[in-house]
C-alpha cells in the first residue's frame, strides 16, 4: 500500500537532494520523509474513518442510548468502544462525567468511557499504524477497550458514589427530573463528509508539527544509538521495567505524535515492545492535569482509587504483552 | 441587545472560542455582551457533553469544537 511512497521518498532523496544511497544523512532523510508521508496519510484516513463513527453516533446519542434500556454488563463494552470514536479534550472530562451520572448511567461505565477516550484516540492509533504496523496497533487498541472495561467493572463493583463531591452527589440525587431526549440527524453521508473532512484536517494539522519533530528526533537517534543498547539495561525478564515506565508516564503528559516514533526507535535499540506499549498507554490514559479537572467531581479519595486501579490495569497489560509479543 | 457566554473552564480551546467570538462581534458592530462562565456548576446546567460551548440567549449554539468565524456570525444572528 506504501510502496509509492518509498518510490517517492528515495526519488527526492537520491535524485532531486543528489544525496548519495549508504550515507547516514541520506538513510535518515529518506525515513524521514517516507514516515511523514505514510503517518499523515494514515491519520487523515483513520480521522474521516472515526469522525464518521462519531457522526452517527455522537455522546449524546451513547448517553441516550446507554440510559434508555438495561444492558446486563453490555454497556462496559458499549461505553469503551464509543469511547475510543468520541474525540477527547481533557476540559470536557467533568461535563461527560457529569452529563453521564446524571442521565442515570452507572458510575462504572461513566468511568469506563472516561478512560477509553484518551486511551485510543485517532492520533494515537495512526502514529502505532505509521510506527510499529498493524499487529501491535490492533494489540493496542483491542487492549485499550478490554482495559477500560475491567477498570470501569472493577470501580463500579466499588460503590464510589460517596465518595463524589457533593454538588455531583446533589445532581445524581436529582436524576430522575432529568430526562433526555435525543434528536436523530437526517443527514446523509454525503451531506455529513465535508463537516467530517474539515475535522479530520484540523486534527492533521494540530499535530503535524508534533509528527515532524517526534519522527526527526526519532530518526537521528536511529543512527546514534547502538543497537541493543538498552538491552543492557532493560531486559525482557526484568520484573520493575513495566512498573517503573508506567510510573513514569502516568503524570506525564505528552503530545502522544512526538513521542511515539521516539519510543519505536526505543524498542528498536531494546526495549521490550509490552513495556513501551504500557507507558503509552499512562502517558494517555492518565495525566496530572486531568486529574486536576477530575477533582471537581471526585474527593481526593476516590481520584486516587481510580488512578490506582488504572495504574495498576496498565501494568498488569504491560506484563500481558511483553509475555504474548 | 444579544447576551452571549462562552462556557469553558479554561482549555486552549476555550480559550480560543472567546477570540473568536470576541473578534466577529467587533468586526460586524454586534450589539453583544460577552460573558465568559469557568465555574463548571454553572456550566452543568446547561446540560452540555463536550466543551468549548457558545450560548447564545440562553441557548446552546455550539458545542464540542472551536467554532470558525461564519459559524459564530450566524449564530449570533
Amino acid at each position: 500500500m506504501f510502496n509509492w511512497t518509498q518510490e517517492f521518498a528515495d526519488w527526492l532523496t537520491y535524485h532531486i537532494f543528489g544525496l548519495v544511497k549508504g550515507n547516514h544523512l541520506a538513510d535518515a532523510m529518506n525515513f524521514f520523509i517516507y514516515d511523514t508521508i505514510k503517518i499523515f496519510i494514515l491519520l487523515f484516513s483513520i480521522s474521516i474513518l472515526m469522525g464518521t463513527i462519531n457522526s452517527y453516533f455522537p455522546i449524546e446519542k451513547v448517553r441516550y442510548a446507554l440510559q434508555k434500556r438495561q444492558w446486563y454488563g453490555f454497556d462496559y463494552f458499549l461505553a469503551s468502544f464509543f469511547g475510543t470514536v468520541t474525540p477527547f479534550c481533557s476540559c470536557s472530562s467533568v461535563p461527560l462525567f457529569i452529563g453521564f451520572v446524571q442521565g442515570g448511567i452507572p458510575l462504572g461505565v461513566t468511568l469506563a468511557f472516561l478512560i477509553s477516550s484518551p486511551l485510543v484516540d485517532a492520533v494515537t492509533v495512526a502514529m502505532f499504524m505509521g510506527m510499529f504496523g498493524l499487529k501491535t496497533t490492533l494489540i493496542y487498541v483491542l487492549s485499550g477497550i478490554i482495559l477500560s472495561m475491567i477498570a470501569g467493572i472493577i470501580l463500579g463493583k466499588m460503590k464510589l458514589e460517596n465518595l463524589l463531591t457533593p454538588w455531583v452527589k446533589q445532581i445524581i440525587e436529582n436524576k430522575q427530573k432529568t430526562s433526555f431526549e435525543f434528536q436523530e440527524e437526517e443527514r446523509t453521508l454525503i451531506q455529513r463528509l465535508p463537516g467530517i473532512t474539515k475535522e479530520a484536517m484540523t486534527i492533521v494539522k494540530g499535530v503535524a508539527i508534533y509528527i515532524l519533530l517526534g519522527v526527526a528526533i526519532g530518526g537521528l537517534m536511529h543512527g546514534y544509538i547502538p543497537t541493543n543498547f538498552f538491552e543492557q539495561y532493560i531486559s525482557k525478564d526484568s520484573p520493575f521495567a513495566v512498573p517503573i515506565a508506567v510510573l513514569i508516564g502516568v503524570p506525564m503528559y505528552t503530545n502522544t505524535a512526538g513521542i511515539i516514533p521516539i519510543m519505536q526507535v526505543l524498542v528498536q535499540k531494546g526495549i521490550p515492545l509490552g513495556t513501551v506499549l504500557a507507558f503509552s498507554m499512562a502517558v494517555v490514559a492518565l495525566s496530572f492535569p486531568e486529574a486536576m479537572l477530575l477533582k471537581k467531581v471526585m474527593s481526593g479519595k476516590m481520584l486516587a482509587i481510580f488512578y490506582s486501579i488504572v495504574t495498576l490495569c496498565i501494568i498488569i497489560s504491560g506484563y500481558i504483552f511483553n509475555w504474548i509479543l | 441587545m444579544i447576551e452571549v457566554k462562552i462556557l469553558g473552564t479554561g482549555c486552549i480551546k476555550c480559550k480560543q472560542t472567546e477570540q473568536i467570538v470576541r473578534e466577529v462581534i467587533a468586526k460586524n458592530n454586534i450589539d453583544a455582551t460577552v460573558e465568559k462562565i469557568e465555574d463548571i456548576e454553572k456550566i452543568m446546567q446547561y446540560n452540555i457533553l463536550s466543551m468549548p460551548a457558545v450560548v447564545v440567549n440562553e441557548v446552546v449554539k455550539i458545542k464540542g469544537y472551536v467554532p470558525k468565524e461564519a459559524e459564530v456570525l450566524t449564530a449570533l444572528s
